[in-house]
C-alpha cells in the first residue's frame, strides 16, 4: 500500500531524532551539491539543472520541486567511501614503532534523495569494498537510504539502458516518488525495510488515493522515454575485450585531456592509492587512504616507469574497465548510467557515443 | 671417410641431408679434440673451418681494454661454432677457447664453400640451416641487448 | 589493515643491490605464506612495497629484496634488530603439482619467489621426476643465493646458470637463459614449468617452453603490477580482467599470454 507526505521536514526531523546525519541535495556554489541537511529548506525546491556534454547549469523551475534535477557533481560515494581517509598511524619506539588503527568513523549517514542509477552505484560498490571489514562496511551497516524515483531526466542520463533506473530500487529503506502541481510538492513513499516502516510510522501519513499512485507510476514510465542516450544493447564485456587495438581509441584519445575528471565524479571508481606521511622530526607517521585516478600517469607505475604511458591506453583502461572487465572482477557493470561523466568532462566526450562507436566499428571489421 | 660419415649423419645440424650429401661433406670433415683453456682461434685470424660441437663448452671472448676478456657467448653440445669463413674477408670476430675437454667436428671452410658453389642443393641446405643458427642467435643477442635485469632508471 | 611488526634476525648481502633479511615476528605472526605469494612490506615513515616470499622456517619470514625505489631501498637497508611493518600473504601460489617433472626458470630477482619452490622440490625429491633449475643473472656477481646451488644439485636438481656478461674467470655459461632451455630435455606432458623474471623474459621463456610441447596452462609466470592494497581494493595493478594483486601474481600462461600481448594494457 502506497503512502502520502505532504511535506520532508518530518522525514528530516524523525532521521535527525534517530542520532542520523542527513546528507542531500543542496544548491551551492552554482550547482546541486550533497552535503548534510540541517533541514528539509535547504532541498533545492524550485531548481533544475540543464547538463550537456561538457555542460552543468541551475536555472530556476516554474514550480517547486526539490527534485527536479539530474545528479550533479557528486556522488554519495564522497560520504561512504570518502575522498581521503585516516588507515593508521605508527609511532616510532625505542626499539622499533607502534601501529595504532585509526578510530572507527561511528558517522550513521542517512541519504536522502538516492537516484536509481545512484542506488545502484551504492550496490555496485558495495560489491567491491563492502566485503572487507573497513570503514566502508560499517558506514554502509549504519545507513539509512530514502530514494527518489526520478520524473525529469537530464540530457545526460541513460540510466534507462542500464537498468538502473528512472525508478529507484530496490535496496532503499524509503522509496519517494515527488508529485508536483505548481506550488505544491507531495510525495508518494514506499516502504523498502522493516527500519523504513519504523520510521514512516513516526511520520504524519495519509493513505495515498489511486489515481495518484497512478500519475506518480506514470511519471516514472514517462522519464524513461525522455531519454535521449543510451548504451548499445549487447555483450559489451565481448566486445571491449576483443576492441583493444580499435582505432576509436586514437581519436577519443585526440580528445581527453586526461584529467580523471569522470572517475572522481563517477559514482562508482572505487580506486584508491595510500599517502604515507611523517611529522617533521620523523617520529610520527601516518597512512591515508586517498581516491586515486587510473587517467593519472603514476596510477600504473612499476620501477622504471608507468605501464600506460599514452592517453589512449588509460581511457581504454577507464572505459575497459567500466563497462569490461567490470564483469569479469565483479560480476557486473560497472556503469549505472548517471551521465555525470558526460557533463563533468572538460571536452563533452560521452560514454554512450564512444561505446556506440566500438561497437560500430567491430561490426565493420 | 667411414668414420667421418657417421660422426656427420649423427649430427642434429645436418638431420635430413641424403646419404650422398652427407658423403660429399665428410670429405672435408675430422674429429678434433680440445682440451680445457685451448683457444680455437683468435680475433682477426684466418677464419677456414668451423666446428660443430659434441660434448663440452666453448667460449666466444673479445679483449676490452680496462675490462680484461670479456665472454660474450658460451656454446654446448649441437651448437655450430664459427661462421666467418662463409663470406669474405674470412676473419674470425671474436675468439674462441675451450672451457673444458670439447669434442668436435671439424669442417674446413673453402673445402665446403666449394662444394656449395658447386652443388647448389646441398649448398641450400647448408645455407637454411645457418641461417637459423644465425636468426636464433641473433634474437637471443637482440633479449641480452635489452639488458632486462639492469637497474631501471 | 595494518601491518604486523617483524624484526629483521639476520641480514645477508646477496648483491650489491640486493639483500636477504630473515624476520621473526614481533606480535602475532602472519598467516604462513605459500610459494609464490608476497607481502606488503613497511619502512616506517617511507612506505609499502611489495615483495614475494623467498622462505619461512621457524616461525619468521624470508624476504629478499632488491633496492630499485625509495621504498624498497629503505626496506633493504633495514638492518638486524630494525622493525619492519608486514601485512599478507596475499595472491596466488605457485600451485607446485604433487608429482611430475619441474622446469624453474629464473631471471635475476626472478629466483627470489621461486625458491620456496626449489627448496620443496629438494625436501620432497622423490616426489618429483626430473627437476631443472634455470637461472639467469646480468653477471656472475648479481646471481642469488649462489652458495645453495650445491645443496640443490647434491639433492639431484639440474640446475643451470647463466649470465649477461663475464669475464674469463666465470667458467659458466654465457647467453640468455632461454638458450639454456633448449638445451634442457623436456617431457611436455610431464611438466609443470614455473617462470619469473622481467616480463620479456618471461614471455619469450613461455613462448619457448610451449614450443617444446609443454600446455600454456602448466607454465605458470608470476606477473608484476603496481601493488598497493594487496587485496583487490585499490585498483591499480589492474592487467585487464585480473587484479594481479588478488587473481595473481602466479596465472598460468593460457590467461597471461593474451594480455601481455597488449601493449601498456
Amino acid at each position: 500500500m502506497s503512502t502520502l507526505l505532504r511535506s520532508l521536514g518530518p522525514l528530516v526531523r524523525a532521521l535527525h531524532g534517530q542520532g542520523y546525519r542527513v546528507v542531500g541535495p543542496t544548491v551551492r556554489d552554482g550547482a546541486i551539491v550533497l552535503a548534510e541537511l540541517d533541514r528539509a529548506d535547504a532541498l533545492p525546491y524550485g531548481w533544475g539543472v540543464e547538463a550537456a556534454p561538457g555542460r552543468y547549469r541551475l536555472h530556476r523551475r516554474a514550480d517547486a520541486a526539490a527534485f527536479g534535477h539530474a545528479a550533479g557533481p557528486q556522488s554519495w560515494k564522497a560520504f561512504l567511501h570518502p575522498p581521503r581517509s585516516p588507515q593508521w598511524t605508527a609511532d616510532r619506539t625505542a626499539d622499533g614503532f607502534t601501529v595504532t588503527e585509526a578510530p572507527p568513523d561511528s558517522t550513521r549517514y542517512a541519504f536522502l534523495g538516492v537516484r536509481g542509477c545512484d542506488l545502484r552505484a551504492i550496490a555496485v560498490q558495495d560489491r567491491v569494498l563492502g566485503g572487507a571489514d573497513g570503514g566502508y562496511a560499517r558506514r554502509r551497516r549504519e545507513l539509512f537510504i530514502v530514494a527518489v524515483s526520478c520524473t525529469e531526466p537530464a540530457d545526460t542520463c541513460f540510466c534507462a539502458s542500464t537498468g538502473c533506473g528512472p525508478a529507484a530500487g530496490p535496496g532503499y529503506d524509503l522509496g519517494l516518488t515527488e508529485l508536483v502541481d505548481g506550488d505544491r510538492v507531495r510525495y508518494l513513499v514506499e516502504v523498502g525495510t522493516p527500519a523504513g516502516l519504523e520510521l514512516l510510522t513516526q511520520l504524519p501519513t495519509e493513505p495515498a488515493p489511486v489515481d495518484l499512485v497512478e500519475e506518480a507510476a506514470a511519471a516514472v514510465a514517462a522519464a524513461a522515454t525522455k531519454m535521449s542516450r543510451a548504451l548499445p544493447e549487447g555483450d559489451l564485456r565481448d566486445l571491449l575485450a576483443g576492441s583493444h587495438d580499435a582505432a576509436r581509441w586514437d581519436d577519443v584519445a585526440a580528445r581527453c585531456l586526461s584529467c580523471g575528471n569522470c572517475t572522481m565524479v563517477c559514482p562508482t571508481c572505487f580506486c584508491t592509492t595510500v599517502e604515507d606521511v611523517t611529522d617533521v622530526a620523523g617520529e610520527h607517521a601516518e597512512r591515508w587512504l586517498r581516491w586515486d585516478s587510473c587517467f593519472d600517469l603514476d596510477f600504473s607505475y612499476l620501477h622504471g616507469g608507468p605501464v600506460r604511458t599514452s592517453t589512449r591506453s588509460r581511457y581504454r583502461q577507464w572505459l575497459t574497465h567500466k563497462l569490461g572487465t567490470w564483469h569479469d572482477q565483479f560480476g557486473e557493470s560497472g556503469c549505472v548510467g548517471c551521465g555525470r561523466c558526460i557533463a563533468w568532462c572538460p571536452v563533452g566526450i560521452d560514454i554512450t557515443e564512444e561505446t556506440r562507436a566500438l561497437v560500430t566499428e567491430a561490426e565493420e571489421a | 671417410m667411414e668414420a667421418t660419415y657417421e660422426l656427420l649423419s649423427s649430427q642434429p645440424f645436418l638431420a635430413g641431408l641424403t646419404p650422398a650429401q652427407l658423403d660429399k661433406l665428410s670429405y672435408w670433415t675430422r674429429k678434433s679434440t680440445f682440451h680445457a683453456g685451448t683457444r680455437l682461434f683468435e680475433e682477426g685470424q684466418r677464419a677456414d673451418r668451423f666446428w660443430l660441437l659434441r660434448e663440452g663448452h666453448v667460449t666466444l671472448d673479445t679483449h676490452v681494454p680496462g675490462q680484461g676478456t670479456q665472454i660474450v657467448e658460451t656454446l654446448g653440445p649441437h651448437a655450430v661454432l664459427g661462421w666467418s669463413w662463409l663470406f669474405p674477408p674470412y676473419r674470425w670476430h671474436f675468439s674462441a677457447s675451450a672451457v673444458e675437454t670439447t669434442l668436435a667436428v671439424e669442417l674446413d671452410g673453402p673445402g665446403v664453400r666449394d662444394l656449395c658453389a658447386r652443388d647448389h642443393e646441398l649448398g641450400y641446405e647448408l645455407m637454411r640451416r645457418f641461417v637459423e643458427v644465425v636468426v636464433q642467435r641473433m634474437q637471443a643477442t637482440r633479449v641480452r641487448l635489452l639488458d632486462l635485469y639492469r637497474m631501471p632508471s | 589493515m595494518t601491518p604486523l611488526r617483524y624484526r629483521v634476525r639476520r641480514r645477508l648481502t646477496e648483491t650489491a643491490d640486493t639483500v636477504t633479511l630473515v624476520l621473526d615476528p614481533v606480535d602475532e605472526p602472519i598467516v604462513a605464506p605459500l610459494p609464490g605469494q608476497f607481502t606488503m612490506m613497511y619502512a616506517f615513515g617511507v612506505g609499502e612495497v611489495p615483495i614475494s616470499v623467498s622462505g619461512h622456517a621457524d616461525g619468521g619470514i624470508v624476504h629478499t629484496v632488491r633496492a630499485v625505489g625509495a621504498v624498497s631501498r629503505a626496506v633493504a637497508g633495514a638492518r638486524t634488530g630494525d622493525v619492519l611493518g608486514i601485512r599478507g600473504p596475499f595472491g596466488t601460489d605457485w600451485g607446485v603439482p604433487p608429482g611430475g617433472d619441474l622446469v624453474v626458470l629464473a631471471g635475476g630477482i626472478g629466483l627470489a619467489p621461486l625458491r620456496p619452490v626449489i627448496r620443496q622440490a629438494v625436501a620432497r625429491r622423490a616426489r618429483f621426476g626430473t627437476v631443472a633449475v634455470l637461472i639467469g643473472a646480468r653477471t656472475p656477481a648479481d646471481l642469488l643465493y649462489p652458495h645453495e646451488y650445491a645443496t640443490w644439485r647434491a639433492a639431484g636438481l639440474d640446475v643451470r646458470v647463466t649470465v649477461d656478461r663475464a669475464d674469463m674467470s666465470w667458467t659458466g655459461h654465457v647467453g640468455v637463459v632461454t638458450t639454456v632451455l633448449g638445451a634442457l630435455p623436456v617431457d611436455p606432458a610431464a611438466t609443470t614449468a614455473f617462470v619469473c623474471g622481467p616480463e620479456v623474459m618471461m614471455r619469450f621463456a613461455a613462448r619457448a617452453l610451449v614450443d617444446r610441447g609443454v600446455p600454456p596452462a602448466a607454465v605458470r609466470v608470476s606477473l608484476e603490477r603496481n601493488m598497493r592494497c594487496g587485496v583487490g581494493l585499490c585498483g591499480h595493478c589492474q592487467l585487464g580482467p585480473l587484479l594481479v594483486c588478488r587473481d595473481g601474481p602466479v596465472v598460468g600462461w593460457d590467461r597471461a599470454a593474451p594480455l601481455l600481448a597488449v601493449k601498456e594494457l
